[in-house]
């Protein structure tokens, strides 16, 4: 059965269908100009057809299909990752004092040294190499992919993408990708013409037609190919998509080819059962391939801080290494000739020689620089590293961002940047595959006046819901008073019924919304949930239309649904209903609509379609045939499509469908008596984001066709350039004093929760901007649809003019744009902004025009202004543009969302790169940062995850930073007191541990763990997402106030220390602490002080933080006892230490616990004050939530969730909002 | 294009589902301590009443210390001299004595320190010029290496080796009360781990200070140097430039006002680098020696403490921020639209 369809199809020409093009005179001389090029440098490609083997050598090897997208391989990873590393100035920081180390400058030893910076640099390479395995892996699967090739004499073998090379022929199934670039031989359709899916490429949903040259079309079968050759002459590989030079020779003849002849890889077959194609470009030269740039790595606002971070970091080093190595030279210069004990005149190697002050300034300068760099810790690189890794899978592991259907999860593809997810504020979003499915439902329809399939729009459901809540409210408040005024208004607004759901106050789900409104109609049995028809009705569906008053106009209306069209009938094999291919998605919905309502469209020959209609007086399903008689079809200029049929008896019909304007200008007179009924449907439809598409008709009398059928053949066989306008005359002259029988309304779906999530970003103050391929009407659809437009929103449109267009003149042009970017700035600026929300429209060409850099910074100020922009039929390298120009222009943080392979430029170029793990290709989240299966998820994507990170980010690196310096300056305050002669008070080996073990595992807790509040007060909250815009964790007041902090802790240290055990004993016994011991007591101190400190930053202690903080105090005790284990060659001043000398000195214990008292008590005093006078949102919101408050004081609770979203004009809840002050509004004026 | 689609790849389908665990779902129970007015004012107080009571006991242990100090440098030198030549002449007469007043009664064990000031023995160069390994085993006497300049002499190791036992002290103190000699017991004044382990009891001093330089105390060949307890002393080198190191103990009470006759042998060089050197007579107690910063550190602390939390207080009492007060909320703070 399948077969035989197949076969059927085959036999319609295609191109037949479709009148403007079928006669479209096959002119090759427009290609002309372009084939003198052939030859030429640039132009010298030779790809010699079905030879494939002459491709093996020179000069005509050209690579084999092998793609890759993996930054290394195995030879130069070690040398490209070894670099990359050190070109982080902090690592060659590192590797300088590693060499310094060795000959003895350092104050280090060797091993001290290096272990961390081979530890810190192999942690880093092996996550690149992981990640990069990860792209090798995901480029073997896009490189094994299998495709038929020929071998030889006609019989078609499978191959792996990777083994094609040039010049191999190919033959390329339906809803198959193209591996290469590929020349079109010939297809299933006698035509030779195939439909070719762009999405991957440009992001437009509807289907692109190719066409073979004629010379080819008998190469339609797997035999033809046993000796076929040909030669192509062509350009070299490029990336432009949109253009092609070559020529073909084969049977003795040279044919020009042209884009159409192209298929391009990352394109894919629709609609066609095969194509034969040769390959032309292969692997890296492929269009598509050379259009993709690699990843760049990025790097998130948070790091690029801590950079300049480290830049002060530096300077304090350098400073006080400068004031070290002066005094150091002062001293030795004026009194290091009296120390006889140090016999400094003695070894003139010495950094410390008396005569030499100057070598001594310079090489004590090396050496304080590596002894104080603690300041600039190398650990604080790993300990970001492990915790952006813990934290992506944690991201990871989310089960609420787990999608069912799929079976996919979040995959955070880089753990770089997870704290720039807490920073967004500007969102660019695709609109195919990204907001929507890409498939189109049928929703509602108007026919004779009265609208079918659910008539409240979901807005004023909800509006009026709200308010009866309000009403309701205030009537109780006023019980026993004359209340009947209130109950008059409250019926008034009381269209939703008793039983409704739940409040959609802040998010409800839009699937549950449409389930509302179908509420009244009963759920009609078990009836299989049909795809691309989401309308239950019952006055219209099971046939009940018939009982209807004026069947007629019905039956007309239903007639248009399912013969005005180009689709085809395929036999689904084991349904009863048919399954069909047309070339926009809305028609497909309108043939499976009319099917359900009985009028199924179930064959089409090359003149006749038929229809199985179901008879209105019987009720029986009756089979009848219209012979087609013309076909005008539908472009973007018409905005309307026609058929001429004629029934069996003989009458002639004109069918016809077209945007609403189109359609209303050309009714007759008594075809208007459903214009007003259906114009306020329409605006109802529009307004829910519906694609609305009016149907009419007109009988055409024989006479009055035949006269008109000669003009328009005359027409059509017109050659030259005013055949056009004369088919455009023709057309018009027909498609007029038509009757008006209704509309319908179709659905983009939107994917799951898109509304509410968009809803929610919005509250949360993130801007939201549409970039899609689509034209403008579609993605004006969407944007109603994901409130992101308004019908009270002033819109400004940037759109070339006609004129501007055709001038070709690039001043005029510039000026065209320049001048509606100022009017449209002029009047936002003049109207009260906040009570008129704005939305700008950007046109694809305008936008190349606006982008240009002169006028960009006043397109994107208007762009910023406005509440939301549109900007449609842009292009991918136009979406990568604006991604740039927006994040340089507005320096905020810019994440970009897309499914489709024309993303990723956009993916790549913005902050945060987005990828939707849909259906569709890779290629986007091959790119991206953050992989989702859902749209939606990105809500708790940025307000749970992003938050978090964000701050965890933030304080672990405040913090780290705090304890680095508190650390490193006691080591400074030494010197002052050992006449910068460079000694360490501590231990090597204490310093070690001190990053490595006894302060890097509860930073590790408070980057993975800490959570400044719940995921659901996140979500409830909105606005502590600002928090992170603002960049308030990580401001430089804060970074200042800590480095304050960790001074004077230092500080506090220090001298509590030295001044406690100044020269008395330290025991009873009466023996001394030596330069060991009070080494060991300041250490003791130190690491008591910065893990009490971070215990005192840490708002969420799980037993993970306890074990953790409290372990690694013990763990420094643990380790002196072990330590002082140790033979005494090894241990030194440590051996026995704990056990035998400052462990049996109370005054070790007292003073550690003043000294931590001390220590804490400036930030302990400063956190109260902050806290008492200047609470932060989280600090209250916790309070509230766990304090001691009422919680059940639930209104107060949720008030605050109202208060806390940000006013925005974009998102579900405003339009609800805006609706209420408007009926409130009209309520007054009536009320009057 | 809507058909053809319905080829779903279910049967692919990987179950990557994430499982639940309370870790990777975040929900680990936790603890929130919040900040509240109580509690601050609570661990104020604690901290406060802690505090002051440990920082009284410090400082009357410390106060119950008898330290007597007595700088000698100045005074046990010639003035018409030449201080260094003086110090460095073989023949001059160092001995010197000194008178001192016990303020008050001295239990025993009294024990007795000298006292340098601006001697840097944590110097980078001071410090590291000693070689562990030759201390403690006779056959390392050979690894000499880190004790340059002071490594060997004729190309014969020094033992011990380094600068740090090179300018060993070498001032004695006799000690005398009404004619009376006062026995010091100089034993067990090193630490034991010293005496045990990081110096050999079979490692005698060779070789020691035969070089042209000649630093300070020498020291006797016969005796290991495990039991040189002066030398290992002096080798625990000290912090700060200022330092005291035990000399010995008398084991018996002094009582007030007594007078102490001193004979000091002034042999230590602390001229040349303008050092200071002192004789302290301390008593000990839990603490050690006398050391009133401690008591008085936690006394202040504890003050301040109690002071913050009556300031807390009555910074409540006066303008109470309502705990969990929704006005202070960003939102609520800035009107709405900003």
């Amino acid at each position: 059965m399948v077969k035989a369809s197949g076969k059927r199809k085959q036999r319609i020409k295609w191109s037949k269908l479709y009148t403007f093009s079928c006669l479209n005179p096959r002119t090759t001389d427009n290609d002309a100009p372009n084939q003198q090029l052939l030859g030429q440098p640039g132009f010298s490609r030779v790809v010699f057809c079905n030879q494939p083997e002459l491709h093996k050598i020179k000069p005509q090897k050209y690579p084999s299909n092998y793609v890759s997208t993996t930054k290394y391989n195995f030879m130069t990873f070690l040398p490209r990752a070894l670099f990359e590393q050190f070109r982080r100035v902090a690592n060659l920081y590192f590797l300088l004092g590693a060499a310094l180390s060795i000959p003895k400058l350092a104050p280090f030893s060797p091993a001290s040294m290096i272990t961390p910076l081979v530890f810190v640099v192999g942690i880093s390479m092996l996550k690149e190499a992981i990640e990069d395995w990860s792209r090798f892996l995901q480029d073997m699967d896009v490189n094994s992919r299998k495709v038929k090739v020929h071998s030889r004499n006609g019989s078609f073998v499978e191959k792996t993408w990777k083994e094609l090379s040039v010049g191999d022929v190919v033959k390329v199934n339906k809803n198959e990708n193209f591996p290469s670039d590929l020349l079109l031989l010939s297809s299933s359709y006698e035509d030779g013409v195939c439909y070719v899916e762009t999405m991957n490429l440009d992001g437009e949903t509807n289907l692109k037609l190719k066409r073979s040259l004629e010379a080819t079309l008998s190469l339609d079968d797997d035999v033809e190919y046993t000796k076929f050759q040909a030669t192509i002459h062509c350009e070299d590989p490029n990336p432009n998509l949109y253009s092609f030079v070559g020529n073909l020779e084969f049977n003795n003849g040279t044919y020009p080819l042209s884009p159409t002849q192209i298929l391009l890889r990352d394109s894919k077959l629709r609609n066609t059962e095969y194509v034969y194609g040769v390959v032309i470009f292969s692997g890296p030269d492929a269009k598509a391939v050379r259009n993709s740039t690699r990843s760049p790595s990025k790097r998130s606002r948070v790091e690029r801080r801590l950079d300049y971070l480290i830049y002060v970091l530096f300077l304090l080093l350098v400073m006080i290494s400068v004031v070290n190595s002066i005094g150091s030279a002062l001293v030795l210069k004026s009194e290091a000739a009296m120390w006889w004990y140090l016999r400094l005149q003695e070894n003139a190697d010495s950094p410390l020689n008396p005569s030499k002050p100057v070598t001594s300034f310079f090489l004590q300068f090396v050496r304080s620089l590596i002894l104080y760099g603690y300041l600039i810790p190398i650990s604080l690189y790993v300990s970001i590293e492990v915790v952006k890794v813990l934290q992506a899978m944690l991201i990871n592991k989310d089960m609420r961002m787990y999608d069912e259907l799929s079976g996919k999860a979040v995959e955070a593809r880089t753990s770089n940047i997870n704290e720039e997810l807490g920073q967004v504020e500007m969102i660019l979003s695709d609109k195919t595959g990204t907001l929507t499915c890409n498939q189109m439902e049928f929703r509602k329809c108007s026919i004779e006046g009265i609208s079918y399939g659910g008539e409240i729009n979901e807005v004023d459901l909800a509006a009026s819901r709200r308010m009866n809540v309000d009403v309701e409210r205030y009537r109780i408040s006023i019980d026993g008073s004359d209340s009947t005024g209130e109950s008059i208004e409250m019926f008034e607004y009381s269209v939703a019924e008793a039983d409704a759901k739940q409040a959609v106050l802040g998010c409800d789900h839009a699937i549950e919304n449409s389930d509302i409104e179908h509420r009244r109609i009963p759920a009609s049995g078990k009836e299989p949930n049909i795809k691309g028809f989401n309308f239950r009705d019952d006055r219209l569906m099971d046939k009940m239309w018939i009982h209807g008053s004026n069947v007629h106009d019905m039956i007309m209306f239903f007639r248009v649904m399912a013969l005005c069209h180009t689709g085809i009938p395929v036999e689904d094999g084991n349904s009863k209903r048919l399954k069909y291919e047309a070339e926009s998605p809305e028609e497909v919905t309108f043939l499976i609509a009319a099917q359900e309502f009985g009028f199924k469209f179930c064959q089409r020959t090359q003149s006749v379609m038929f229809l199985q209609e179901l008879e209105p007086s019987s009720g029986i399903e009756v089979k009848r045939e219209y012979k087609l008689l013309n076909l005008l079809e539908f472009n973007s200029a018409r905005k309307r499509m026609s058929v001429i049929v004629s029934n069996e008896a003989g009458e002639i019909f004109l069918f016809c469908k077209g945007a609403d304007n189109i359609i209303f200008d050309r009714l007759a007179d008594n075809g208007r008596i459903y214009q007003q009924a259906t114009t306020a449907h329409l605006s109802n439809y529009a307004e829910d984001g519906l694609r609305t598409m009016l149907f009419a008709y007109k009988k055409i009398e024989v006479v009055e066709y035949e006269s008109w059928n000669t003009l328009f053949t005359k027409a059509k066989a017109t050659v030259g350039t005013e055949r056009e306008e004369l088919l455009e005359h023709a057309s018009e002259m027909i498609e007029k004093y038509l009757f008006l029988l209704g509309a319908v309304a179709v659905e983009d779906k939107l994917q799951k929760g898109v509304p509410e999530c968009i809803d929610k970003l919005a509250q949360a103050g993130l801007k939201i901007w549409l970039l899609t391929g689509d034209k403008r009407e579609t993605a004006m659809n969407i944007g109603f649809a994901c409130s992101l437009l308004r019908h009270d929103m002033k819109q400004f449109h940037l759109v070339l003019s006609k004129e501007a267009e055709s001038s070709h003149q690039l001043k005029a042009v510039e000026e065209d744009i320049l001048s509606q970017i100022r009017n449209s700035y002029q009047e936002i600026v003049k109207g009260n902004k906040k009570d008129v929300p704005s939305a700008l429209i950007v046109d694809g060409k305008a936008m190349e025009v606006a982008l240009r850099s002169e006028i960009s910074n006043q397109f994107l100020q208007l762009a910023v202004m406005c509440d939301s922009v549109i900007c449609c039929r842009v292009s991918p390298k136009q979406k990568a543009l604006i991604a740039r120009l927006v994040k340089e222009y507005t320096g905020k943080t810019t994440l970009a969302i897309g499914d489709g392979a024309n993303d990723v430029g956009m993916i790549q170029e913005a902050d945060i790169g987005v990828g939707i793990s849909g259906m569709e290709g890779m290629q986007a989240v091959m790119a991206s940062d953050f992989s989702l299966p859902q749209f939606y998820f990105l809500e708790r994507l940025l307000i749970v995850h992003g938050h978090w990170c964000y701050k965890r980010i933030s304080k672990m690196i405040l913090y780290f930073m705090y304890k680095n310096v508190a650390f490193g300056l006691t080591l400074f305050y030494n010197e002052i007191y050992s006449n910068f002669s460079g000694d360490d008070l501590y231990d090597d080996w204490y310093m070690v541990l001190f990053n490595v073990l006894l302060t890097s595992l509860p930073v590790i807790a408070l980057g993975v763990l800490e959570q400044d509040v719940s995921a659901d007060v996140c979500l409830q909250f909105p606005a502590l997402y600002q928090q992170g815009q603002r960049n308030i964790c990580f401001s430089w007041k804060r970074i200042f106030g800590w480095i304050l902090n960790a001074t004077l802790s230092s500080v506090a240290i220090f001298t509590v220390t030295i001044y406690i055990f100044s020269p008395a004993a330290l025991r009873q016994d009466g023996k001394v602490a030596d330069l060991a011991h009070i080494g060991t007591i300041m250490y003791t101190c130190v690491i008591w002080t910065v893990n009490c400190q971070i215990a005192l930053i840490v708002t969420h202690f799980t037993w993970i933080t306890h074990v953790l903080i409290w372990g690694s105090i013990l763990c420094w005790y643990i380790f002196l006892v072990l330590y002082g284990m140790l033979p005494p060659e090894h241990s030194q001043g440590g051996f026995h230490i704990l056990i035998e000398a400052i462990g049996t000195a109370p005054m070790y214990w007292i003073v550690t616990f003043l000294v931590v008292v001390v220590t804490l008590l400036p930030y302990f005093i400063f956190s109260i004050i902050q806290r008492s006078f200047y609470p932060m949102d989280d600090q209250v919101i916790q309070e509230i939530k766990y304090g001691r408050t009422d919680v059940s004081n639930k209104p107060m609770w949720l008030r605050e969730q109202q208060n806390s979203r940000k006013r925005t004009q974009i998102g579900f809840s405003a339009r609800v909002d805006a609706k209420i002050r408007h009926l409130k509004e009209r309520l007054r004026r009536t009320k009057k | 294009m809507s058909s053809g689609e319905g080829s779903s790849q279910s049967s692919s389908k990987k179950s990557r589902q994430p499982k639940y665990s309370r870790f990777t779902q975040q929900e680990l129970p936790a603890c929130k301590p919040i900040l509240t007015p109580g509690l601050v004012v609570t661990t104020f107080i604690l901290v406060g009443v802690i505090f002051i009571p440990i920082g009284l006991l410090s400082l009357s242990a410390s106060e119950r210390v008898v330290e007597i100090v007595d700088r000698y440098d100045e005074d046990c030198i010639p003035s018409d001299q030449e201080k260094t030549a003086f110090i460095q002449s073989d023949k001059t007469n160092k001995t010197c004595v000194r008178s001192l007043t016990v303020p008050k009664k001295m239990q025993h064990p009294v024990y007795i320190y000298y006292q340098l000031d601006n001697f840097y023995q944590n110097h980078r160069r001071y410090v590291k010029s000693r070689s562990d390994k030759q201390l403690r085993n006779p056959e390392n006497e050979d690894l000499t290496s880190p004790c340059e300049p002071e490594a060997r002499v004729d190309n014969k190791p020094i033992v011990p080796c380094g600068l740090v036992a090179w300018s060993l002290f070498n001032d004695t103190y006799g000690f005398s009360v009404g004619g009376m000699n006062l026995s010091v017991n100089k034993k067990d004044i090193a630490w034991d781990s010293d005496k045990n382990y990081k110096f050999g009891s079979k490692v005698y001093p060779k070789n020691f200070q035969q070089g042209s330089l000649i630093g300070g105390g020498k020291l006797d060949e016969k005796i290991p140097l495990s039991e040189q307890e002066d030398l290992l002393v002096w080798m625990r080198t000290a912090a700060l430039p200022s330092f005291r190191k035990l000399y010995g103990r008398i084991e018996q009470d002094l009582e007030a006002n007594e007078m102490i006759t001193v004979v000091i042998q002034n042999n230590y060089n602390a001229y040349a680098f303008g050092g200071k050197k002192k004789l302290v007579l301390s008593t000990t107690t839990w603490i050690g020696g006398k050391n009133s910063f401690l008591g008085l550190g936690y006394i202040t602390i504890g003050g301040l403490c109690l002071f913050i939390a009556t300031t807390f207080i009555v910074m409540y009492l006066i303008k109470p921020r309502p705990y969990g007060d929704p006005s202070y909320l960003s939102w609520n703070r800035n009107p709405p639209g900003n």
